[in-house]
């Protein structure tokens, strides 16, 4: 992935507005599962790029999350956490 | 606050809305919960709700509610690399009330809506999260929030908790989505003053439009594209299936980018500022993936139950349509005080017998037809573009000598029987 793509979504996560909690909503059930992953899909499928590879594990930015779901779905080892964000936290949208 | 309602609905969007707004001017005891700060902040739309469902919940809505504008025309365009096949209705009957559909911004209407069933006597609790369903003997009894001491007890819960429904799940009334059951939609909602709207869009002052692309929007991939009118804003966003997007690799933000910047595209948004960008999941698995809709003491309803008709773009209007079902029948159960899974059944005999499961079954094999045949978006689509640029060229070549040539194109790769079978597929499809 370019750099220049890196730019771009951080531009559009920063238009939006975010309650950020203190604590992680997500997180890898097994870091291992992640290391043995070919295809770590959810590094592109995510829309808000959550996911990346740092110091050989899967780090999650989940403060830009969306709460969409797809990570969670696409997973194929079904190695995602997924839960909401306590109540009043997480992407708060203000129009559509 | 462990008191004990009629009914408890989990979540602020049309569906939930609707149940609660229904149940509470028929005078039930009910509370609304909803994990943003504000009813809609977590809610997610292309942009078009529906007047007629709308309207069977809150007569004259349109009145007061915030609405962006009434549509008056709806575009259908077949996009290629560089070219498109326009097709739409525009109809001035929609310009008079009663309207057909608006577009709205969900985060100014759902707040609107929430008010509405305050006022009719609801209890709305925000940034609030509904952790578990409380089960008792094999019946939901309430809902264990995030709050300190925040379990809440009902006869019924209806979940209204969205396409990710995590409770439905937890209570086995479904598995996990397959990938090919629900699509994965991004958009931009971009500012642009109503003037330059009106003008590019061709609209009448306060008219609104939509556009629905199939084809390039998704880089060929079953989904749509869609443009959409607001008062001083587009709508911009795509989506497609979740299983292709997987599949393919697709970064959903560059298929926006990228669709952003198709030349059809590029000269409607010229100079329009970004102010929001969602991402959401949208049920598209239809009639084979709605899950059972109500077990004892709990109903589901609106995007839960994957209750979407994605073929048409519908949703809103199917899950409030669904919540008002779910309503009348708690309102019924509440009259017998019988609310186990016989009794709520009623409200799966009103969602089968109405519009809702009707339409979900006539086009109950269309998305997967259309994932299983990639041909419909890769090869007939830009063909039937070819078409439309050979019989408007005009350079000296006989018009019989141009058909030949359109059906050769359509035949590429095929035999005649071949394309018989993937129209006549498409066709049953959607009858």
């Amino acid at each position: 992935m370019s750099t220049q793509t890196k730019a771009d979504i951080e531009e559009k996560l920063y238009l939006n507005h975010y309650t950020v909690d203190t604590q992680s909503h997500l997180s890898i059930k097994e870091q291992s599962v992640c290391a043995a992953c070919q295809r770590k899909i959810c590094l592109t499928i995510c829309p808000a790029k959550v996911y990346e590879i740092r110091d050989g594990e899967t780090s999650i930015s989940y403060e830009g999350c969306l709460e969409c779901g797809a990570c969670r779905i696409t997973c194929p080892h079904s190695n995602i956490e997924w839960t909401l964000p306590r109540g009043g936290f997480g992407i708060q949208y203000r129009l559509a | 606050m462990s008191e004990k309602f009629d009914a408890i609905v989990v979540g602020a969007g049309v569906s939930g809305l609707a149940a609660a707004y229904v149940m509470a001017t028929n005078g039930l005891n009910v509370a609304i919960i909803e994990r943003g700060r504000k009813p809609g902040a977590k809610n997610v739309m292309g942009g078009v709700l529906y007047r007629k469902m709308m309207e069977e919940i809150i007569p004259e809505f349109w009145k007061e509610a915030p609405l962006e504008r009434p549509i008056i025309e709806q575009n259908f365009w077949l996009l290629d690399h560089n070219s498109v096949v326009k097709t739409g209705y525009r109809g001035m009957e929609w310009a008079d009330m009663p309207h057909n559909n608006y577009t709205v911004f969900r985060g100014k209407f759902d707040q609107w809506f929430a008010e509405k069933c305050v006022q009719a006597g609801a209890l709305l609790i925000n940034e609030t999260a509904v952790k578990h369903c409380i089960v008792k003997d094999g019946r939901v009894i309430g809902v264990e929030t995030d709050r300190p001491e925040g379990d809440l007890y009902a006869d019924a819960v209806i979940l209204a908790d969205g396409v990710n429904s995590l409770l439905a799940k937890e209570l086995g009334l479904h598995t996990e989505w397959r990938k090919d059951e629900v699509a994965l939609a991004v958009m931009e909602v971009l500012k642009l003053s109503a003037d330059k709207i009106e003008e590019r869009f061709h609209l009448n002052r306060g008219m609104g439009a939509t556009i629905e692309l199939f084809g390039d929007g998704t880089d060929g991939m079953v989904g749509t594209a869609y443009v959409y009118t607001n008062q001083n804003h587009i709508s911009i966003g795509c989506g497609a299936l979740l299983s292709q997007m997987s599949e393919r690799t697709t970064t959903p933000y560059e298929l926006l980018e990228r669709f952003k910047q198709h030349p059809m595209i590029k000269p409607l948004i010229e100079g329009a500022e970004p102010c929001e960008y969602y991402a959401h999941l949208i049920p598209e698995g239809g009639y084979r993936s709605v899950p059972p809709l109500v077990r004892d003491g709990v109903l589901v309803v609106g995007d839960a139950a994957q209750l979407v008709n994605g073929i048409h773009r519908e949703g809103s209007n199917l899950a409030m349509t669904s919540g008002r079902f779910a309503a009348e029948t708690v309102i019924r159960a509440k009259e017998a005080n019988r609310f186990d899974r016989q009794t709520l059944s009623h409200y799966e005999r009103l969602v089968r017998e109405s519009f809702i499961m009707k339409d979900l079954k006539k086009y109950k094999t269309a998305s997967k037809t259309l994932e299983d045949n990639p041909d419909y978006f890769h090869h007939y689509l830009p063909a039937v573009n070819d078409a439309m640029k050979e019989m408007f060229t005009v350079d000296g070549v006989s018009k019989s000598e141009k058909q030949k040539k359109i059906i050769k194109r359509f035949l590429r790769n095929k035999s005649v029987l071949g394309a018989a079978r993937d129209g006549i597929k498409l066709l049953w499809a959607v009858k």
